[in-house]
């Protein structure tokens, strides 16, 4: 088995009208056992940047921690928040820091950057970036999830009708996918509010 | 073949682990202690690869210690899982330490709590959580019996319906099983459950 299939997570990002939402599967797993129904991918950078990471658990974490601790320096230095247009280059820079021994995760990146104009990203383990305007997807239910995205998004929706189109997506992709599901995790992201959301689907 | 299981309850969190060490076929003890007591509120059971399970537990145990000596102040429970956890992720990408570690720890502020830390360094708090073979039955058991806010009387009859499990099922299953438990009285050792004297 791969080691980007160890531990199992789906990950989708979606642009709306002046909002944008991500979310992600709660399960953490070893292989083919279930340890958690709980696990947390999706981390806040700041309250109009998200970053979630896929595959491995343990580099996700990791990685984690390094950006939080970047981004710390560079408020403390800058004395404001980083742009996601910024977090998106550093967490490609970092990434490829490590080409010849990577860490196995696949970032998604989401925030609403000057004038809360939403961005969007994704990029995979050597850090190559993928801009969109509409969804990214990351995860082993990655290819699950492209299908359900691209027939059920729509440009510029409220934030209201974003959340139902994600979480519909992500809850049909991952229902095909044995190693991620239990639940999600849906943060929608607008620039008046974070507003965070339990999802409950098929408990398998 | 390495069985370790832990659960939250009450007040309290408990540890259970097998207690043979073996090599290859030959089993050389059954009444190891693989269950370590980090400091007097925490504990540690470890499963996995045995000179690294050693060299990781007390290489850990001695830091705990140092940083209450240097600060006068012992560590949380979630800071001692995640400075393991930062020991394991170093030492991942050069000479990795094939352990397994279930960490309980009863804090005043915070009550008792669980961590689940993997050989690869994957972190994560739960209320339940099991390694290797025996896993397969204690989680499978401990879904169906466990309840949040359990009394010890029940946590150790839940254990106990485990052990009986992995006994009847796992084919070449540990003899000897030990239970410690750590509650705001501190860590010790609460029982053996053997099948064969050492």
């Amino acid at each position: 088995m791969s080691i980007f299939e160890y531990n199992g997570s789906a990950l989708v990002a979606m642009v709306g009208k002046n909002c944008l939402a991500i979310a992600s599967d709660r399960r953490l797993g070893v292989q083919l056992q279930t340890v958690a129904t709980d696990f947390q991918r999706i981390f806040m950078i700041h309250d109009k940047l998200f970053l979630a990471l896929s595959a491995l658990a343990s580099d996700a974490q990791t990685l984690h921690q390094r950006l939080v601790f970047r981004h710390k320096l560079y408020h403390l230095r800058e004395e404001r928040d980083m742009k996601p247009e910024t977090f998106a280059s550093l967490v490609s820079a970092m990434l490829y820091e490590k080409r010849f021994g990577p860490y196995f995760c696949q970032p998604v990146i989401a925030g609403l950057g000057d004038d809360d104009k939403p961005f969007i990203c994704t990029m995979e383990s050597i850090g190559a970036k993928e801009l969109a305007k509409d969804f990214v997807v990351a995860g082993t239910a990655s290819e699950s999830l492209y299908g359900a995205c691209e027939s059920m998004f729509k440009p510029d929706m409220e934030a209201e009708e974003l959340f139902e189109t994600i979480s519909q997506a992500l809850l049909s992709s991952v229902d095909r996918d044995c190693l991620s599901g239990w639940g999600g995790y849906v943060y929608i992201v607008t620039p008046t509010e974070v507003t965070e959301r339990i999802l409950k689907g098929r408990m398998d | 073949m390495e069985c370790v299981f832990g659960m939250v309850g009450k007040g309290f969190a408990l540890v259970v682990a097998d207690s043979s060490a073996v090599n290859s076929i030959l089993v050389h003890k059954s009444n190891e202690d693989k269950i370590m007591v980090l400091d007097s509120h925490k504990l540690m059971g470890a499963s996995g690869e045995a000179g690294d399970r050693a060299q990781f537990t007390e290489y850990v145990q001695k830091n705990v210690a140092l940083y209450h000596y240097r600060n006068n102040i012992p560590l949380t429970t979630k800071a001692a899982a995640n400075f393991m956890r930062g020991e394991l992720a170093t030492a991942l990408r050069k000479n990795p330490y094939m352990v397994n570690i279930m960490l309980a720890g009863y804090d005043e502020e915070t009550g008792p709590s669980l961590y689940f830390i993997d050989y690869i360094a994957t972190l994560h708090k739960v209320e339940k959580a099991a390694f290797g073979y025996g896993s397969y039955f204690a989680l499978s058991m401990m879904d169906r019996h466990y309840h949040p806010n359990m009394t010890i009387d029940e946590a150790i009859k839940l254990a106990d319906q485990c052990i009986e499990e992995i006994r009847s099922r796992l084919v070449v299953a540990p003899q000897n099983f030990i239970i410690k438990i750590v509650d705001q009285d501190g860590a010790r050792e609460h029982s053996w459950r053997r099948t064969t004297k050492d």
